[in-house]
């Protein structure tokens, strides 16, 4: 059952990966069973997507682009999840005043 | 006997306790010598700070809120903790393999060249100190109450992550630049006395007079039991004035002053009763600017501006454009390297300059308008020409939303008058809908003095005849030309300020949530 998929999205949130994003970013990945990795180059270095501290050490910017892969039971879903909520811009509406 | 020692007075209160010290979050503490027990005690350490921040998370709101999950997040990444338990594993005393990896950590995002990624570093140095304090024995900032915080200065930070409703006071040695912590102090109800110069080393208990601006250090049984007398005397007093809260402000002749409230963000609302006000005199829009976040879009802007007018129910909301500048900073938005940011680019002057930043705030103020009695208020309004340029921009986004086919209406717009040119000649501002006098600033720019220098804090008086000659003037000026004038500054809170803003005509007065009983009792006084 297990499967692989990869994918990839250009950052468009007006700070990039930052605080706010990656906690969103890392809290949808623990959701799925699969590994979840990321990266800033179609060639890596690849890293885990469930990982804020590293997802926070990548400094991704705006207008970068991420690329995303995942493995195991729900790999497809995982990473069509992650580039969904890269393109809402993180569901960020900014509400957090 | 306990020495007695004088500094400035920033928020008012009696408060006597055990003092905790600022910044000595690297206490001594020892390796067991044990790995295995030392990965343990770094683990549980790591488990007391979630605890600790989680718990904070549900006392603040908004961006706060935001910034601690981010820490919550981030502690409970075991990745964070990784290099220190393998650094353990050779021998490593915890908070020592510890503060390495985190050092490291924050190191990289110092180095960063993005603004964003570099104010995290702050995140991670508090996430550091929480876990390092935990391991010295649990005593974390924030969590125990009952104390007199003592420092040299205190981050806006640590007073919101501290937990007052057991009392505490401040006492802080320099006099401090931040005096956002002390307007914070204010709207709390927390003592507070700054610029103290120097305290005996080993001061462990202090007396905190914060109306008086004197502390007692380590006082003896006799100076104790004086101090809890006049506290006791002042409980007292509080209680009497408690009574006045929900009541309408009303002087001896029958004469009806408004009492309305300064706040700086949505949560302090929840902690207020309707009943105790009669609208919001200034609401600060600078918190929703954050030194170091994203500039916050309209439609953010327009749900924070909307909370203020529906909570208002009807009753006036005076919401003031950015003020920033001055001691203000926010990266991206205020000059740097500027000679003397108070008389630089602050206030009406730098939004005007930012026309992108003006625009959308006034679109969001246009939006939020439809949903109360919103009005809205320029800072530091020097010439004539800044009003007519903003009522301008403020007409033009108007006319671009109903072109949009968006709801809104055009709010009235009025002047702080806190720059001395205005307050002499009122007369130039005919155009305004109301006038709001800014205390702080007008006696700061009158008497050339600031009230965060220790050595000139005296001169900083706004009872200086200088000032309440100003103040008389705007109000005579306003009742002249049929403009409404309220006073909106610290000047307001104070009873003993109180006969010359009745004397000069004020009839509508703004002040921090935790002064209004204590105000409306003097009022009825007078």
């Amino acid at each position: 059952m297990s499967e692989t998929a990869e994918g990839s999205v250009v950052i468009t949130h007006d700070v990039g990966l930052h605080a706010r994003p990656s906690v969103k970013l890392t809290k949808l990945a623990k959701g799925f069973a699969s590994t979840l990795e990321i990266a800033g180059a179609a060639q890596g270095p690849w890293i885990d997507a469930k990982s804020i501290v590293k997802v926070m050490a990548m400094r991704a910017k705006q207008d970068s682009t991420l690329f995303v892969r995942a493995a195991g039971a729900d790999a497809r879903a995982a990473v069509e999840a992650v580039i969904g909520l890269v393109r809402r811009d993180f569901d960020d509406t900014g509400d957090g005043h | 006997m306990g020495t007695s020692h004088q500094g400035i007075a920033a928020s008012d209160g009696l408060f006597r306790g055990p003092v905790r010290r600022l910044g000595s979050a690297r206490r001594e503490r020892r390796g067991t010598g044990d790995a295995a027990t030392e990965r343990q005690a770094l683990q549980q350490a790591i488990a007391h700070a979630v605890a600790g921040v989680t718990a904070l998370m549900a006392r603040v709101d908004g961006e706060a809120q935001d910034i601690l999950g981010f820490q919550v997040a981030m502690l409970e990444d075991d990745a964070l903790s990784a290099p220190a338990l393998s650094t353990i594993d050779t021998g490593t005393p915890a908070h020592v393999a510890w503060s390495a990896a985190l050092d490291g950590e924050i190191s990289g995002y110092e180095a960063s060249d993005d603004d964003y990624f570099r104010a995290r570093a702050a995140d991670l140095r508090d996430i550091r100190d929480r876990v390092l304090r935990h391991l010295a024995g649990g005593d974390a900032a924030g969590e125990a109450t009952g104390a007199v915080l003592l420092g040299d200065d205190i981050a806006p930070t640590a007073f919101l992550e501290t937990d007052w409703t057991a009392g505490g006071a401040i006492a802080l040695l320099r006099g401090s630049a931040t005096s956002h912590v002390a307007m914070l102090a204010r709207a709390r109800g927390v003592p507070m006395v700054t610029g103290l110069g120097e305290l005996p080393a080993r001061t462990a208990v202090l007396a905190v007079d914060g109306g008086r601006g004197a502390v007692l250090a380590d006082p003896d049984s006799a100076q104790r039991a004086q101090f809890d007398a006049a506290l006791e005397a002042d409980t007292r007093a509080r209680a009497r004035e408690e009574r006045f809260r929900l009541r309408p402000a009303v002087r001896r002749s029958g004469e009806r002053i408004d009492i309305l409230i300064n706040v700086a963000g949505v949560g302090e609302l929840d902690r207020i009763d309707h009943a105790a006000c009669d609208g919001i005199g200034l609401m600060r829009s600078e918190f929703l600017f954050r030194d170091g976040a994203p500039l916050p879009g309209e439609e953010t802007q327009y749900r924070a501006y909307r909370r203020f007018a529906e909570w208002a129910q009807g009753r006036p909301v005076t919401i003031r454009t950015l003020d920033i500048g001055g001691d203000k900073p926010v990266r991206g938005l205020t000059p740097e390297g500027e000679s003397n940011p108070f008389l630089g680019l602050r206030g009406v002057r730098l939004t005007l300059a930012r026309e992108d930043v003006f625009r959308t705030q006034l679109r969001a103020l246009a939006r939020a308008a439809v949903h109360g009695n919103l009005k809205v208020m320029l800072p530091m309004v020097t010439a004539p020409d800044e009003l007519a340029r903003s009522a301008a921009l403020l007409d033009a986004c108007v006319a671009e939303l109903g072109a949009q086919g968006v709801a809104c209406h055009r709010p009235p717009l009025g002047i702080m008058v806190e720059v001395p040119a205005a307050a002499v000649m009122p007369e130039l501002f005919r155009g305004a809908a109301f006038f709001s006098i800014g205390s702080n600033d007008l006696t700061q720019y009158v008497t050339a003095s600031s009230r965060d220098d220790a050595r000139v804090a005296a001169l900083n008086d706004p009872s200086h005849p200088a000032v309440t000659a100003l103040i008389a003037r705007v109000a005579r000026f306003g009742r002249e030309a049929g403009i409404p004038v309220s006073l909106c500054g610290d000047m307001a809170s104070e009873p003993r300020h109180l006969p010359a803003l009745l004397d000069a005509g004020l009839t509508s007065l703004s002040v921090a949530p935790a002064r209004i009983a204590r105000l409306k009792a003097a009022i009825a006084e007078l």
